[in-house]
């Protein structure tokens, strides 16, 4: 069995389980955010107008909730929300709620690994799409609906389709400036948006094995942009060391077996790859930078789960370093810890005097929920994950998507710009 | 939820491919947490302009089509984030079967929640439904398309199928066994987590 089918075994107590399966799985975690949980809240309302009970939780202790999208309270709607959510997780006995002004918040996916709360192993389901993010620690972790998670928050269980899956060999370390967005989106473009549509993306080869944690969540993020049920890495010592200092222990690292089975090879020679971007309006829509049109941008948004890490704001702050922006260049550190991280270690002073406007964690613009969203022909381009038509803002907006040195270059240039073409 | 009966209604062609949930619920409608009335925010930025009048060149504007109950899509439809309120709008506006090549995955799965039957048919099958003027009959039961010149089957998982028909979703079909559930757990010393 591959990772995913011996994570998924042993989550439904069974020796051995096949691609088409359909299991019944316990939920290790369960994660809901100011989005979905309130759309939660409305399943479990509507359950007790039917008169089904509602009164406890299978187990508070494996649900945790991020506020991410419209916080800080974008306006009114928001803050009720938040001001439910906040009723909902002490009603219930949540203690893992990680609310905003109130220490360590930020984005849900961001907060998944910052936190360690989920382990490599675990099956974890979130209300949002890119929960895909956390498969990079070793975890079978997919994206569910409001109802979805309604009926995981009261039975600890969901059924799944066990995936097939496709195997992604990365050969050799990248090279610099390149980074795991820049790869992704390279995949992305090779196989369509819909190229994963009900697989597992697993990623390996010694190309991921070079690779920081922080790149391998880059990497399973964008999966979803690829359609896929998630993506997953096979955990190994970079993880163990991740987690543990973020103050996890008691590891349970699950890997494929020698003669694990895969649907599909792919394979990729880091060599060969350069900085891309995604143009409007799909992830699939790739050319490398130095092909990319030259149109006058008008934003850098350099932001969320995909774009915002630790790592990602080090790789700015290289090419930010000593230079002012040329256009308006937003960063939203994707956690309150990565934003101290960032003041202890000098980014923020770096950004600061490149005439950067530093915000809160939020997944804010990304989503087009408020904190810099586009206006009609405005043209941007992120770190970010979409660029569906009207994601970011104005229907007739633009975003073109790229890693964080492609969009810090950028800032500089005021052009689509290859970091190594910087003066 | 409503057990699904058989659906006889003309055909609304929506032939755009990669339809995601952003276009089908705007974002700015997310805060908004009602499950009824997110039919008028269905395709908004598509429907709607500026000035929130009917923008006359999209389908769903054109009065031929009041009434339908059947959404034609192209490839990959409900991409993009998982707000189950795409599936609620698509829902309260009226469409209760949506025929599609390839669907996406959460939003398939959040269809079966809500009553809506999504119907994955080859990429040719589904143009000429598109071109199709008279009204299709759409049966669960005998999982048959019948077209004024045709007879299409279409394939679903059985549990589905029995979600739909029942009109249970998962919660309801589980809470079925509520007392066999107790019990169980109440002798059960298994942890709750293997």
């Amino acid at each position: 069995m591959n990772i995913v089918e011996k994570i998924l075994a042993r989550g439904s107590g069974k020796s051995k389980v096949s691609p088409d399966d359909v299991i019944f799985a316990n939920v290790d975690k369960v994660m809901m955010h100011d989005v979905s949980g309130p759309g939660v809240i409305k399943v479990f309302d509507k359950l007790k107008k039917q008169g089904i009970s509602v009164d406890k939780l299978w187990d508070p202790t494996k649900v945790w909730v991020a506020e991410d999208h419209f916080v800080p309270s974008a306006e009114k709607v928001s803050a009720e929300n938040i001001v439910k959510l906040s009723k909902f997780t002490k009603h219930y006995g949540i203690e893992k709620h990680f609310k905003y002004g109130m220490g360590q918040y930020g984005i849900c996916h961001t907060i998944s690994h910052e936190e360690a709360m989920v382990m490599p192993g675990d099956v974890y389901v979130g209300g949002d799409s890119h929960t895909n993010t956390t498969g990079a620690l070793g975890a079978f972790a997919c994206g569910l609906g409001h109802t979805d998670i309604a009926y995981v928050l009261l039975h600890g269980k969901i059924w799944f389709k066990v995936p097939e899956t496709y195997y992604f060999k990365i050969n050799g370390k990248l090279p610099d400036h390149v980074m795991a967005k820049d790869l992704i989106l390279k995949i992305i473009g090779d196989i369509g948006t819909d190229g994963g549509n009900y697989r597992t993306m697993q990623f390996g080869g010694t190309g991921i094995d070079e690779m920081s944690v922080e790149s391998r969540l880059t990497m399973c993020n964008m999966t979803t942009e690829a359609g896929a049920k998630n993506g997953i890495v096979e955990p190994d010592q970079k993880v163990v060391d991740y987690l543990s200092s973020r103050g996890a222990t008691n590891f349970n690292l699950i890997k494929g077996d020698d003669d694990a089975e895969y649907e599909k090879l792919f394979e990729y020679e880091s060599s060969e790859l350069e900085p891309v971007v995604a143009k409007p309006f799909s992830p699939e829509n790739i050319t490398i930078v130095r092909e990319a049109p030259s149109v006058e941008l008008d934003k850098s948004y350099i932001g969320s789960c995909t774009g915002a890490k630790y790592e990602d704001l080090v790789a700015v702050a290289k090419i930010l370093k000593g230079r002012k922006v040329k256009i308006r260049t937003e960063i939203l550190p994707a956690a309150i810890s990565i934003y101290q991280r960032a003041m202890e270690n000098g980014l923020l002073k770096i950004f600061l005097d490149a005439g950067v406007t530093v915000g809160p964690p939020t997944c804010g613009a990304c989503c087009g929920a408020h904190m810099g969203v586009l206006a009609k022909d405005e043209i941007c381009i992120s770190t970010t994950n979409r660029n569906f038509p009207g994601r970011m803002g104005h229907i007739e907006s633009q975003t073109y998507l790229s890693s964080p040195m492609v969009a810090a270059a950028s800032a500089v240039t005021g052009k689509i710009t290859d970091p190594r073409d910087l003066q | 939820m409503e057990s699904f009966k058989t659906v006889k209604s003309i055909i609304t062609p929506l032939d755009e491919v990669n339809i995601d949930t952003d276009q089908i619920v705007p974002k700015q409608f997310l805060k908004l947490v009602q499950k009824s009335g997110f039919g008028k925010f269905l395709f908004y930025n598509w429907r709607f302009d500026e000035k929130e009048n009917p923008k006359p060149d999209f389908v769903l504007n054109n009065s031929k089509y009041v009434g339908s109950h059947i959404l034609v899509a192209g490839d990959n439809f409900g991409c993009g984030s998982s707000r189950e309120h795409a599936v609620w709008a698509l829902q309260d506006y009226g469409f209760t079967v949506i025929i599609a090549p390839s669907f996406a995955d959460i939003f398939f799965s959040n269809c079966f929640k809500n009553g809506i039957l999504p119907i994955s048919l080859d990429q040719k099958i589904v143009e000429n439904l598109q071109q199709t003027t008279d009204p299709i009959e759409v049966n669960l039961e005998t999982q048959t398309i019948k077209t004024s010149s045709d007879e299409i089957f279409f394939k679903i998982d059985s549990h589905m199928k029995k979600i739909l028909l029942d009109g249970l979703d998962d919660i309801s079909q589980t809470l079925q066994f509520e007392d066999k559930i107790t019990d169980f757990e109440k002798r059960s010393k298994i942890p709750s987590v293997l």
